[in-house]
């Protein structure tokens, strides 16, 4: 499952070459990976659960991508599609995550007391800060594969295991096909709901088949950290609250994050993790970390400035609308976040952003004194 | 890496499944033939019933007839391609429809689907098409045009008329569950039959890939091209899979005989004109379609095609004749007149907009078509459009007039043969 020839026996008996897709007018990163030679090795590979080559691509194929926004173009469909199709997804993973190495070690560090400082961003410019990751509970298909039986015991395990969760972060479950509109319009009102894909990247993989089925939300009771239950992966782990204090946030995630894992422990599940990838996710984008780390901050010099692109590509920093990944900055306010997910651990990933942010508020305050900032410019990391 | 795989899956499946394999193949990936043993364990630790869908808030005719039970039976089978139940309904799942409109909501992967899972698929047959029944009952097939009486409209009221249906290839998958390579070798089959055409049928052909920007707009002004699927209902069925690769139009020189490839089905096939000539219109219709299948034939090809279910298409709705007539045509009396609903059923038509299906009317002219499909024969189903429009046009006359309409009785279902 599930896609229409996953595992069609006729296509076996035509060539390689007759089945290799179409990539003429393509730009992501499987279309630039992907030969014919690969193509031949793999396509009668399957992993156990049956997920095959071209399911892995399908996505890539049906979405020629952008010339300007390079997306990845290839989904796992369970742990085991990153050993199986490692001829294809290393070079992706490469590719994608600045030069990692097959052979590289991926360092895991989510111990909050690590990071330095970020309890003192300037609330007058940093209106929020968010840090978001991923899980994949070991043992099960990722959202482009499972089966409905599968999906709704990844939420059984999932609404057992949270609702244990007390103190501040004591919470309820909202199961997305049960809602009532009263809660729905509350979850919408508090920017928590996700909705059925529309992507034609997230549809194009399967992610969303037999929607709303075993989706839900939860949260803490304060609202400030939310899991979601097989959207984009089998859980999605976010920690928010307005202002500026980062630290607060981060704490929050890695505590969070922390019980979670022990308390699927406690169940006899462990999350998908292994020393070269980190956590394995269902995009190869979110692999290691699966980390953002984000805040959304009033910068409209310093967006205007010609420097602006090169300071955040120094800092390792991306900046995106303030709906997310594919929007607009709306006022000036940008969503600035940590470019990688891989090679860089949590920590370190989120010390990025604390001082990267810091230092784009100073560059805000010289520019709206009418100062310079050439002094400011830093090195690249 | 090999070991820590193995005891990283050992939690799914019994460890002994997987030591008997051998973990070097385990991780080296297994080849397409030899899943069997893990397909098994899984098997066992989901029941059909974990994963029977949750159809509670469902309007659609696959919902209607699937149940725990049959779902249990035929979850694990296969057709000889490997096509499963689960991608048969996967559409009718994602698309819980209207409680108005009452969609199908499964789609066959191949010719043996229907076989495979007849459990399911006859019913859905009987219940879309007003009690056919394919376990008793035969379909006729007969494109002789030239039974067809009265097939001349007044052009007064009639601005062109159309006939379409489908073929499949048979040995091929269809559109939900064809690869690449299967889906290019129907183009291929396809656009050589069509080189073969001659006459007033000669044309060419142009892959949707390939087109340029002046063919391009020159199909769309003549209303000839078809887009990349945006319907749920279709791609949710894997139809729109690596669009728009083997995707294509023929048409003739004339512009009156055109072939969809790879749309929705393997072919579409069309007759149209201007006017009011139904009876042309069919004729040419059946005459293309015989020479098609004429060339096909000369290379070994046939058409997808049984006595109890006539040509077999993606969708159940279109099995049978797979045909639509239909004309635009402008009714501004009648359509206003409240009878006209009962009327169109009882002649057993539909009304689309001018658009085509889940588009709305402009101004005072509709699409008429004939609503069935299955258990009428080809001249049948342009018969009783013929008859029913000219019925219609001779109430549009007679309100003109200020006369009365009267309901007509409802035209005879199924004859047995």
């Amino acid at each position: 499952m599930p896609f229409g020839n996953t595992h069609n026996k006729l296509k076996m008996n035509y060539s390689s070459d007759q089945e290799f897709p179409d990539l003429t007018k393509h730009n992501n990163h499987m279309a630039k990976i992907l030969t014919p030679e690969i193509y031949s090795n793999l396509r009668d590979k399957e992993t156990p659960s049956g997920f095959t080559l071209d399911d892995v691509i399908q996505t890539g194929i049906d979405n020629p991508g952008h010339p300007f926004i390079m997306t990845v173009g290839c989904v796992a469909g369970d742990e085991e599609t990153y050993e199986v199709f490692k001829e294809l997804l290393d070079p992706v993973i490469e590719d994608r995550h600045g030069g990692y190495k097959p052979s590289d070690k991926h360092k895991t560090d989510i111990n909050p007391d690590n990071l330095q400082g970020g309890d003192d961003l300037d609330s007058n410019y940093v209106l929020s800060s968010r840090v978001r990751t991923g899980r994949s509970v070991r043992g099960f298909c990722l959202p482009p594969h499972c089966s409905r039986g599968e999906r709704r015991a990844i939420e059984d395990l999932s609404i057992q295991s949270l609702d244990v969760l007390d103190g501040d972060l004591k919470g309820t479950y909202y199961a997305l096909k049960n809602m009532t509109d009263e809660e729905q319009q509350q979850l919408i009102d508090d920017h928590f709901l996700f909705d059925k894909p529309v992507s034609p990247l997230l549809l194009a993989s399967g992610m969303a088949r037999d929607w709303p089925d075993g989706r839900g939300i939860w949260h803490n009771e304060g609202k400030t950290f939310l899991v979601w239950v097989n959207e984009e992966d089998h859980l999605r782990v976010i920690s928010m609250q307005k202002g500026g204090n980062m630290k607060e946030v981060f704490n929050r995630f890695c505590t969070g994050l922390t019980k979670i894992e022990s308390l699927f422990k406690d169940r006899g599940h462990e999350f998908m993790w292994n020393e070269h990838l980190g956590y394995v996710l269902t995009c190869p984008s979110n692999l290691g970390t699966g980390l953002r780390a984000g805040v959304h901050v009033k910068i409209p010099n310093l967006s205007k400035h010609e420097s602006f692109g090169e300071v955040l590509k120094r800092l390792r920093l991306q900046k995106r609308g303030t709906g997310g990944v594919d929007t607009a900055a709306v006022g000036g306010v940008f969503d600035i976040s940590n470019a990688d997910r891989l090679g860089f651990s949590e920590v370190e990933l989120v010390q990025m952003v604390v001082d990267g942010v810091r230092l784009m508020v100073d560059m805000e305050k010289r520019l709206e004194a009418g100062q310079a900032i050439d002094d400011l410019m830093p090195e690249q990391k | 890496m090999a070991s820590t795989f193995t005891r990283m899956i050992a939690g799914r499946y019994p460890a002994a499944l997987l030591a008997s394999l051998g973990a070097g193949t385990v991780a080296g990936g297994l080849l397409l033939s030899d899943s069997a043993l893990f397909a098994e364990g899984k098997r066992s630790l989901y029941p059909p019933s974990a994963d029977f869908p949750d159809l509670r808030k469902h309007s659609n005719c696959m919902a209607a007839a699937l149940t725990p039970a049959i779902y249990a039976r035929l979850r694990d089978q296969v057709t000889p391609q490997n096509w499963t139940l689960d991608q048969c309904i996967q559409t009718g799942v994602d698309n819980p429809g209207h409680p108005f409109i009452k969609t199908v909501g499964a789609v066959a992967g191949d010719e043996e689907t229907y076989e495979v899972f007849a459990e399911l698929f006859d019913p859905i047959i009987k219940d879309r098409h007003n009690g056919y029944d394919p376990r008793t009952m035969k379909h006729p097939t007969d494109l002789d045009a030239s039974k067809i009486t009265n097939g001349v409209f007044d052009e007064k009221y009639v601005l062109s008329s159309r006939v379409r249906t489908g073929r499949s290839i048979r040995g091929l998958s269809l559109p939900p569950a064809c690869s690449r390579s299967e889906r290019r070798e129907v183009e291929r089959v396809v656009v050589t039959a069509l080189a073969g055409l001659k006459g007033e049928l000669a044309g060419r052909y142009y892959g949707l890939g390939d087109m340029t920007e002046k063919e391009q707009q020159q199909l769309i002004d003549d209303h000839f091209l078809f887009d990349k699927p945006v319907s749920p209902l279709l791609t949710c069925a894997f139809m729109a899979r690596d669009w728009p690769d083997a995707r294509g139009i023929w048409h003739n020189h004339e512009k009156n005989f055109l072939i969809w490839v790879n749309e929705e089905d393997h072919t579409r096939v069309i007759s149209m004109e201007k006017g009011g000539n139904m009876k042309r219109v069919f004729e040419r219709f059946c005459t293309g379609l015989k020479q098609v299948e004429q060339l096909i034939h000369e290379r070994g090809w046939e058409f997808m095609w049984n006595e109890r279910l006539g040509y077999i298409l993606t969708c159940p709705s279109n099995l049978g004749t797979g045909l639509r007539a239909g004309v635009h045509v402008r009714l501004p009396i009648l359509s206003k007149d409240t009878r006209f609903s009962k009327i169109l059923e009882n002649l057993r038509l539909q009304k689309r907009g001018t658009g085509g299906v889940d588009t709305a009317a402009t101004g005072d002219t509709f699409d008429i078509s004939n609503n069935d499909r299955l258990g009428k024969s080809e001249v049948e189903l342009v018969q009783q459009l013929v008859d029913g429009v000219n019925y219609l046009i001779d109430c549009e006359k007679k309100l003109e007039k200020g006369q009365d309409i009267k309901v007509p009785f409802p035209v005879a279902q199924f004859k047995k043969y």
